[in-house]
């Protein structure tokens, strides 16, 4: 199921660049200003404007942001607080020797210590750190293929959209008191489908 | 379920719920009490054992991740003929006071050793970080120190 969408996405990315004329394969990395926004017909622009703004929502809860931190302590917690422990990020973003992420994340939460977990339980690395950043330049960095790893869109919407790391923020189980952590304010289905969206619609990036 | 895995050498197969964390498996199931339990919240460490050379909390580690692995517990760490360089860098330091959090830190400190053989003090502030209620931390720094200079002795001799 997840397979088929991906060819479908690339033909219609590849429509709307031709079509429109700047699609991001056209102007890789590279912010597309307000103008090139408002070429688009208008009903598609604002689609596009509320595919963002419903994305971005998810973008910036602390679910995600916390691992994606601007120095080399994760945080956790609804209050963001750097992590417990002096856990540190280390050289390949999964802990130092003996203090692992996967020390005490496994690949599930784990109901009974509260301890979250999922495949892959990292940080995001340095270049892809969001903490501080706004909505637009968190944007403009998932973008920018030097520092998201390389990704093109079609990537980056699969690992938006499908990577089980980015997906636990809606299972995001319970803490050590047992109480259940937040969720993002969008619900799973709807973020998905505005991901698709807003790529669809060319990934604009709204100036302000 | 059936799990199996390598515990200190031996092959196990244990019949349990899958989700039964692996700290009582190993203390209830497989009779091994040298893992202590502490807070089942992953945050003091006392249950630390490795699987397969990484050190693992186990009360937060659930048994069906065992499957196929091998684990190591301070049992198996070394013996009172043939002590590993961190049992012996501990006795000679007298680290413990009562005890009950020292097999978490030695295997911690084991763990580390593995990859980080000659580690400084901030390397140790910073993989080692389990809790100890009796203050052994100063004896514990110097047993470190020991245990890496023990530890890069017999990797030359061998
Ligand atoms: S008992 Fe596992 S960390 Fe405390
Ligand atoms: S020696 Fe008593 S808790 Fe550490």
């Amino acid at each position: 199921m997840k397979k088929t969408l991906l060819p479908i996405l690339s033909i219609m990315l590849l429509i709307g660049s031709v079509s429109i004329g700047f699609g991001y394969s056209e102007k890789e990395g590279e912010e597309l200003s307000r103008s090139s926004v408002n070429e688009l017909p208008q009903q598609e622009q604002n689609e596009s404007l509320a595919a963002f703004n419903t994305m971005m929502k998810v973008l910036t809860h602390k679910r995600c942001v916390n691992c994606h931190p601007a120095g080399d302590r994760p945080h956790q917690g609804e209050d963001s607080h750097v992590h417990n422990f002096g856990v540190r990020r280390g050289p390949d973003n999964h802990g130092v020797a003996a203090l692992r992420c996967e020390t005490c994340h496994q690949e599930e939460n784990n109901e009974f210590s509260g301890v979250p977990g999922a495949p892959e339980w990292s940080l995001a690395p340095l270049s892809m750190a969001w903490e501080g950043l706004n909505r637009i330049e968190i944007a403009k960095s998932i973008m920018n293929p030097a520092i998201n790893g390389g990704r093109s869109l079609e990537e980056t919407v699969k690992h938006l959209t499908e990577h089980e790391l980015v997906l636990w923020a809606w299972e995001p189980g319970v803490d050590a008191d047992g109480t259940p952590r937040e969720k993002p304010p969008v619900p799973k289905e709807k973020y998905i489908a505005a991901v698709k969206k807003w790529a669809e619609t060319g990934a604009h990036i709204p100036t302000e | 379920m059936d799990i199996s895995f390598q515990i200190n050498g031996t092959l196990r197969s244990v019949d349990v719920d899958e989700n039964t964390p692996l700290l009582w498996v190993v203390r209830d199931v497989i009779g091994l009490k040298g893992t202590k339990f502490g807070c089942g919240k992953a945050a003091c460490g006392a249950c630390t054992l490795h699987v397969d050379g990484e050190a693992v909390r186990s009360c937060s580690y659930a048994v069906k991740y065992a499957e196929g692995k091998n684990i190591t517990t301070i049992e198996g760490l070394g013996d009172a003929d043939n002590p590993h360089p961190v049992q012996q860098a501990w006795m000679e330091e007298v680290v413990p006071q009562c005890g009950y959090c020292q097999p978490g830190f030695m295997m911690a400190t084991a763990a580390m050793l593995d990859k980080t053989p000659n580690p400084t003090d901030e390397d140790i502030d910073a993989n080692i970080v389990n809790v100890c209620r009796c203050a052994t931390y100063y004896r514990m720094r110097k047993a470190i120190h020991r245990a890496a200079e023990l530890h890069t002795a017999n990797a030359q001799n061998s």
